[in-house]
């Protein structure tokens, strides 16, 4: 009985929304960090970006199968007779919440910010001379070189008003080292479909339902309540007792037992994110190491029977239960440039390393620092824990160092690391990202994160040429060429692809977002 | 009395100091901002910019130099995190903190207080037996567990409170209370009690012990002998004695329930100092974590001179010796 009433509730609760009667939805979403700033050009940081989203607009967005998607602009392409120029088409019609319209004036006001000094978002348009408003809705981009990618590299370059941004003094983007605070940190004026309507850092932020906004069909959820809630437990808890109504960040272990709780629901999917063991390479002895007068890394041999040891599925299935994509390759396969062939890895075998080590000339192993973080990436220490242990099996003695990621980062900066667990996300979808930080020599602004200093200076002259390379097959070609030589020379050891969980109520619909931005537009409810 | 104040500021001026300089070098260590400040795209170059700009180049004494005298301005700097003056981060998150430190510590003296005098006055009953037995498990509970035993007990299986946060809050201007709506008041109740379990059993045991050896004294004695009633003898007598070491360790407790409520604040996601504090060691924000410890030192060192001066009222033979000029 009860149950045909709830049927008959939802029949007609299903008639009131088709009569086009609004629902008022108000979602709390907790995660585990707050935003770091509202100033949309001031932090390149996931969780920042992702909150900038609901407020802000970008010319281009990226749908979670990682596809370019028109926002702004409605349409980009390279200026016919200069291959130099990107040229963007806006859309007409928008405007910011303060009610002012939204001119081509307002996009180079925003790049030019975005691209000065004090921004952080300032590598993503390194290459960019200078932006012109053509008319008031065309703008070309000149860049230093034809730029095949630049697009990609807009998806979190958000627009502001030009108008209000120099009424509040926000020409120059916040400087940490100025000793003071700029307006946009705290007050937003976007186009996005929220506007702010408070926010208490670290502890709540609301946003409601921006009325004059261009799309079509108004999102299902019309007040966005956000609410960083940092101890994994506490946040769990808020969710089961009904305090919020989607978690962001569940721990691994909570997963099953959240499923198994009626009334949540819990949506599981690939997190574009890559992680990965490393080494050092040349001919210097390591400094941690008990062979002191050459660099085991440095033989073939020795990173194969690493390879071998290396129990992906082991992992996978113990200590992230189930909740990672084993990979042999460093790129999720979202991005550009990966190929199931490159994904696929050699089984463990641990016989087979073996002769390798003796091989080498270490069938007594050696002895070997790791430096692990412990609370960047899922389960980031146990990793490292149950890669020593299988090290062990093949004589290889490793002392695990594991720090905050505030003290593994400089660690890893500064080259001081023998052998190193890192995680790398890829914002572009591109290779070339992947290339231009991990692969390439260490120079002052390419290789940051080439932390084993590999080098082939064959290679380098490859990955220069992808940022100025047009042609599309070649370009594609190159970057086939470049996989196959870091999976031959093993410049990096991949273990797995991140996977993401969201805990909702269970009459909640939100997928899981490759980037781990998930947009309160796309909530839907039963 | 002024020769007295005036020494002990001077020594609270010195331990601030020495206070601000450990706090300096343990930063050394803790890590290094820019990574996290700057993100993954960053390379070389913009690295060493930003560490040069925010002076983390400089030698240390430099830095420490830079940082005292910014600081007797009332100026620590601008949080890398968060990018707001750090004076105003922790102006604002202070009422959250001083508002479940002063409730806790109500609770605390409070059945504190009862609690010791009855098990004093009932050695032998049932009761004493069982409030002794179930204080031992409050000392040695470590607080993050009791918290989240008291969330799931209260909040996700009874569903009667809240789970995390500070509830709806009323701002007066100068202050964000708490106290002045429903929701308010029913978030304060998980954490307060958290927070004030293992001072309560300190004090009830403090206060018992106490009472104990007061009652054994020759004048609550000769007070019998005398024919008093028990309520006199216990309540005027007795109980007065005991409360002197009450005061200094409730006082110096209030002093640690301010400074320290860090783990409960993280666990019950409580917007006060100590999860801004939390939060900021995640980030190596070291504006926020050198003028948190500063403003910890702060807390204990007037928390102790207040309570100093208490007692040398409260304590007529201090008194004596004081003006007797040593």
């Amino acid at each position: 009985m009860s149950k045909f009433l709830a049927r008959a509730a939802g029949v007609l609760l299903g008639a009131t929304m088709l009569a086009g009667v609004a629902q008022a939805e108000t979602v709390r979403w907790a995660r585990a960090s707050d935003a770091l700033t509202l100033d949309p050009h001031s932090q390149n940081q996931g969780v920042t970006h992702n909150l900038a989203h609901h407020i802000y607009e970008t010319l281009v967005d990226r749908d979670t199968a990682g596809a370019l998607q028109p926002r702004l602009a409605l349409d980009w392409y390279v200026k016919e007779d200069d291959p130099t120029v990107w040229v963007f088409e806006l859309r007409q019609g928008v405007t910011f919440h303060n009610g002012n319209a939204f001119t081509a004036e307002d996009v180079v006001f925003s790049l030019d910010r975005a691209r000065s000094a004090s921004s952080n978002m300032r590598q993503l348009h390194a290459t960019v001379e200078s932006v012109t408003a053509i008319d008031d809705y065309t703008v070309e981009v000149k860049m230093s070189g034809p730029s095949p990618i630049y697009p990609n590299n807009l998806t979190n370059t958000f627009i502001m008003d030009k108008t209000w941004s120099e009424e509040h003094d926000l020409q120059e983007v916040q400087d940490f080292a100025a000793g003071e605070s700029n307006y946009a940190v705290l007050n937003t004026n976007g186009t996005g479909p929220y506007m702010l309507v408070s926010r208490e850092v670290d502890v709540e932020t609301v946003l409601a339902l921006y009325e004059g906004h261009w799309a079509e069909t108004p999102p299902e959820v019309t007040e966005i309540i956000y609410l960083p809630i940092a101890d994994n437990a506490t946040r769990v808890a808020a969710l089961l007792s009904g305090n919020v109504d989607i978690v962001q960040d569940v721990p691994v272990q909570d997963i099953e037992r959240l499923s198994n709780t009626a009334g949540i629901r819990v949506e599981t999917g690939p997190e574009n994110r890559v992680i990965y063991f490393g080494y050092r390479f040349g001919d210097e002895p390591l400094r941690s190491s008990n062979i002191t007068d050459r660099n085991p890394f440095n033989d073939p041999l020795v990173r194969e029977a690493m390879a071998l040891a290396l129990d992906r599925d082991a992992i996978q299935q113990i200590v992230m239960r189930g909740y990672s994509i084993p990979t042999g390759v460093a790129t999720p396969p979202f991005v550009d440039g990966w190929t199931p062939e490159l994904d696929a890895y050699e089984p463990a075998n641990v016989q087979r390393a073996r002769e390798l080590m003796a091989e080498a000339g270490y069938a007594n192993g050696f002895t070997v620092t790791l430096d692990t973080p412990n609370n960047r990436y899922v389960n980031d220490e146990a990793i490292s824990q149950a890669y020593v242990g299988m090290l062990g099996q093949i004589g290889i003695q490793v002392t695990l160092a594991s720090r905050p990621i505030a003290e593994h980062s400089p660690v890893i900066l500064n080259n001081e690391s023998d052998f190193y667990l890192l995680g790398w996300g890829v914002p572009t979808f591109d290779s070339a990202y992947i290339f231009n930080d991990l692969i390439h020599s260490k120079t002052e602004t390419h290789g940051t994160y080439n932390v084993g200093l590999y080098t082939n200076p064959e290679l380098d002259e490859m990955i220069i040429s992808l940022a100025t390379e047009t042609d599309e097959t070649v370009r594609d070609a190159t970057v086939a060429a470049i996989w196959a030589q870091v999976q031959e020379d093993r410049v990096l050891l991949p273990v797995h692809n991140q996977v993401l969980a969201y805990a909702m109520r269970d009459d909640i619909t939100l997928a899981v977002h490759p980037e781990n931005q998930p947009l309160m537009t796309t909530v839907t409810f039963d | 009395m002024v020769a007295f104040i005036a020494r002990r500021l001077g020594q609270s001026v010195l331990v601030m100091l020495a206070v601000a300089l450990i706090a300096f070098l343990i930063f050394r260590f803790v890590g290094d901002p820019v990574a996290s400040m700057l993100g993954q795209d960053a390379n070389q170059g913009d690295i060493a910019e930003l560490r040069d700009r925010l002076g983390l180049n400089d030698p240390f004494y430099l830095q420490f130099y830079h940082f005292v005298l910014d600081a007797l301005r009332g100026d620590f700097g601008i949080s890398y995190r968060l990018q707001q003056p750090v004076s105003d981060l922790i102006l604002s998150r202070l009422p959250a903190t001083i508002e479940l430190a002063v409730t806790s510590a109500v609770i605390a003296l409070v059945f504190g207080i009862v609690l010791g005098i009855y098990t004093a006055l009932r050695r032998r009953s049932v009761e004493t037996a069982f409030i002794m037995t179930v204080s031992l498990i409050g000392v040695s509970l470590p607080t993050f567990l009791i918290g989240i035993g008291l969330i799931y007990l209260f909040a996700v299986e009874l569903q009667v409170l809240p789970s995390f946060g500070r509830g709806q809050v009323v701002d007066l201007g100068w202050w964000r209370t708490g106290f002045l709506t429903e929701s308010g008041l029913k978030s304060l109740i998980l954490p307060a009690i958290t927070l004030s379990l293992f001072q309560l059993t300190l004090i009830m045991r403090l206060v018992r012990a106490e009472m104990l050896e007061v009652l054994r004294t020759d004048y609550i004695r000769f007070a019998r002998a005398r024919g008093l009633a028990r309520r006199v003898i216990h309540f005027r007598h007795a109980l007065r004695n005991t409360l002197v070491p009450v005061i200094t360790i409730a006082g110096l407790q209030l002093g640690s329930v301010i400074a320290f409520a860090i783990i409960t604040e993280t666990v019950f996601q409580w917007p006060g100092v100590g999860s801004l504090f939390v939060n900021s060691v995640q980030a190596v924000d070291v504006p926020v974590m050198a003028a948190y410890l500063v403003f910890v030192a702060l807390v204990f060192v007037v928390i102790n001179l207040i309570v100093d001066i208490l007692y040398w009222v409260v304590n007529p033979r201090l008194r004596d010796s004081a003006s007797g000029g040593r």
